[in-house]
């Protein structure tokens, strides 16, 4: 079988599979994004019954396994009465556990503001929430980006583990194509490309195209 | 503990002054800053500043911005006490809440500006009357574009800090502080990260302030000329103390100190 009848064969399941990925990641960027952010200020506070659970959220899912997160968000959780559907299960898992580097980003950025910018919102007797809200998270916001983009190519990588949850995505059709035909090369080799192509022509310009928009609503132009 | 029964509840009677230190301690660790510092400043007075580097004066304003805690003493502003409040007939420890309703008499201005580079000028200065007094967008563009033409910056109103000049930034960021109304107005070396050619259309606007406003000021500055042609007052600090005091004509015509009389030759040699 040629490449291009291989091609011809499968596209519509590798289509359907890339977009399920697309879709994981679209979903596990949004948990991360706001688990980050929710961390990062947590971890922030000075109040530790906020602080406490952020810290422990970070330091499990950055201290254990990916794989394992997402085995026991989908196998363990429902023994404890909480069922997800694989899809859920699988973007949730990515998105917490991708979030919980994001979170050490947020913070870094929120404290790289410089000091200025802060006492300068207190002598306007901003309130803390007002003074985070209007002056240091649209500053932190570009200062984080660049290393968010690294950590949403981490993120769009790291879904191709939901396939072993069984979610349908690009690497679980890749492996469903291989079993059937024996044609690794061929069915590995597609996947490669396709995220070869998310990552390197879709998300990335993606990225430096926002980075550019909020240099220059920020005035750094 | 200090005992804070021998401190107001709050300022009483004809005169009570715009600002006052009394018995004011910081310290940073072991490093005492600044020592039962007594200082007040009239309704409508400028007083000015000067001292060597570290004797704390950018202390003083800080202190009184409430970007400092402090460690002995009460700061009052207006006749209220800002760093602590009353409670059950003495004074205790201000809470946040306090703060916030004291420090809005309060405006301050920083050597570097501080302006918020991701606004215009004009959003800068709309930013705490909108989000922190509560005005209508329409109210605070008033007010804000009135301070603008003030300090002579109308026309840049919405370039962002990055395209400003550092004297134009250092007149939007005053034009910022005035929008919320202070009382009173800290400049804390406005014009020492600028540019020679440009430190005269600062201290212009300031001077205009002292001309035309009833504003009461407190100045970080070692322009003496300027100090000079515009306080009604100059404190010499040294070593975390007032050293001396007086009008500027007293203070730098005829010094009474050895230690002032040596910093105001240094100074001059400096020039
Ligand atoms: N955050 C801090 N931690 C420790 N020491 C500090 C801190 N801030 C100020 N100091 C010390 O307090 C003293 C007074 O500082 P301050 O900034 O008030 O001086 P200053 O009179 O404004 O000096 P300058 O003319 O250099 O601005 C200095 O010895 C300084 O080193
Ligand atoms: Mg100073």
């Amino acid at each position: 079988m040629s490449y291009q009848d291989f091609l011809q064969t499968y596209a519509a399941r590798i289509l359907n599979g890339t977009a399920v990925t697309a879709a994981q990641f679209l979903f596990a960027s949004g948990v991360a994004i706001l688990a980050a952010l929710i961390a990062g200020l947590g971890k922030l506070s000075a109040n530790p019954l906020i602080r406490g659970p952020a810290v422990v959220y970070i330091e499990i899912f950055r201290g254990t396994s990916l794989l394992v997160q997402l085995y026991w968000i989908f196998f363990v959780l429902p023994l404890f009465g909480l069922t997800l559907p694989k899809f859920a299960a699988g973007f949730l898992s990515v998105g917490m556990n991708v979030g919980a580097y994001g979170a050490e980003l947020v913070r870094g950025a929120i404290q790289a503001v410089p000091r200025g910018q802060w006492e300068a919102a207190l002598a306007l007797n901003m309130t803390p929430a007002t003074r985070m809200r209007r002056v240091i998270l649209p500053q932190a916001f570009l200062l984080m980006l660049p290393p968010w983009g690294n950590l949403i190519i981490e993120l769009l990588k790291g879904t191709a583990l939901v396939s072993l949850i069984s979610v349908a995505d690009l690497m679980f059709q890749a492996k469903q194509i291989n079993a059937s035909t024996y044609l690794s090369a061929q069915s590995f080799g597609t996947a490669l490309i396709v995220y070869y192509i998310l990552a390197r022509f879709v998300v990335t310009p993606f990225m430096r195209w926002l980075e550019r928009v909020m240099a220059q609503r920020l005035g750094r132009t | 503990m200090e005992d804070m029964s021998n401190y107001p509840l709050e300022l009483t009677g004809p005169d009570v002054p715009m600002v006052r230190f009394m018995n004011v301690t910081k310290s940073y660790g072991a490093l005492v800053v600044l020592d039962k510092l007594d200082l007040d400043v009239a309704p409508g007075e400028m007083v000015t500043i000067i001292g060597p580097s570290g004797s704390g004066k950018t202390t003083v304003l800080r202190m009184l911005m409430t970007l400092e805690p402090i460690n002995g003493g009460v700061i009052y502003v207006d006749g209220q006490p800002l760093t602590h409040m009353p409670r059950g007939g003495r004074l205790v420890p201000a809470d946040a809440r306090h703060l916030r309703k004291v420090r809005a008499s309060i405006g301050m201005c920083f050597q570097q500006f501080n302006l918020f580079p991701h606004m215009t000028a004009l959003q800068n200065c709309m930013e705490g009357p909108v989000q922190v007094l509560g005005l209508s967008r329409a109210e605070a563009r008033a007010r804000s574009e009135e301070l603008l033409e003030l300090v002579g910056m109308i026309d840049k109103k919405d370039q962002h800090p990055s395209r400003l000049s550092g004297g134009q930034q250092q007149r939007v960021a005053i034009a910022r502080a005035l929008a919320m109304r202070p009382k009173v107005m800290l400049f804390d070396e406005v014009t020492s990260a600028l540019d020679p050619e440009v430190i005269g259309e600062v201290t212009a606007v300031i001077r205009k302030l002292v001309a035309e406003h009833n504003l009461t000021m407190l100045m970080v500055t070692h322009q003496m000329g300027f100090a000079r042609d515009i306080s009604d007052r100059i404190c010499f600090f040294f070593g975390g103390r007032i050293e001396e005091q007086g009008p500027p004509d007293v203070l730098f015509g005829s010094p009474r100190r050895d230690r002032t009389r040596q910093f105001l030759s240094a100074v001059k040699e400096a020039i």
